[in-house]
């Protein structure tokens, strides 16, 4: 399970190092409290639960591959989020800094780019906007197209 | 046939509701289904191709031909993380 609508425990994440492990890379993704200089007080993450599931799988598979020797663990939380709440963390451990930074970076942009999911910012005075990135920073939700 | 056709985000939002089931002619694709959406749902329109797309859970290409019982769904820009 890489999805959760409870808070992500942070502290059982970073518990996951094996003995063999010489580094600890944590990435956390947090909401903020502005957007392209528009106030954000909340987001409301949504998605496609089951694909997501899958994809973040792949995430994992393919980080794995890409760099051998990283044990990578990825929590996305759904729900609604206030500001300071984590929504995503990222750990990855291995023998050695360089492979941890690396697979670390690697899994949150492949995230970004497969996974769907959503979020909604939340303004002060109740409306919402769905976040819809485009052109370099466009995801395809899907890794075929 | 009838295939179930899931909407998110801003989709969910334009379509009012998160699913329904749509009586469709065998051979129809993904990409014919869209189109049909398309005309029904203003909001789709500002799409010049279809959006990424997924049946039962695995993205697909507008050609799949779907079948009875397929779960679709068109996803619009993620945005995760």
């Amino acid at each position: 399970m890489y999805l959760t609508h409870d808070t992500i425990d942070l502290a059982a994440f970073l518990a996951e190092a094996r003995p063999s492990d010489g580094a600890v890379c944590l990435f956390v993704g947090v909401v903020r409290n502005e957007s392209e200089g528009k106030e954000t007080v909340a987001i409301e993450y949504q998605a496609y639960e089951e694909m997501a599931e899958l994809e973040l799988a792949h995430v994992v598979a393919s980080v794995s591959q890409e760099w051998p020797g990283a044990f990578v663990r990825i929590c996305h939380r759904v729900g609604r989020l206030s500001v300071g709440e984590p929504s995503v963390a990222i750990l990855v451990t291995a023998p050695h800094r360089e492979t941890a930074f690396a697979a670390c970076r690697l899994a949150i942009e492949w995230l970004k780019e497969w996974a769907p999911i959503w979020k909604k910012e939340i303004r002060p005075d109740g409306s919402g906007e769905w976040v819809e990135p485009t052109g370099r920073d466009a995801g395809h939700g899907t890794r075929n197209t | 046939m009838v295939v179930r056709v899931l909407y998110f985000a801003s989709f969910r939002d334009a379509v009012g509701r998160p699913e329904e089931e749509r009586e469709i002619p065998p051979g129809t694709r993904v990409s014919d289904l869209w189109e049909i959406l398309s005309r029904e749902v203003p909001a789709f329109g500002r799409f010049p191709r279809m959006p990424p797309a997924a049946v039962n859970r695995l993205s697909t290409v507008g050609h799949h031909t779907l079948e009875d019982g397929d779960e679709v769904a068109y996803l619009p820009p993620v945005a995760g993380g």
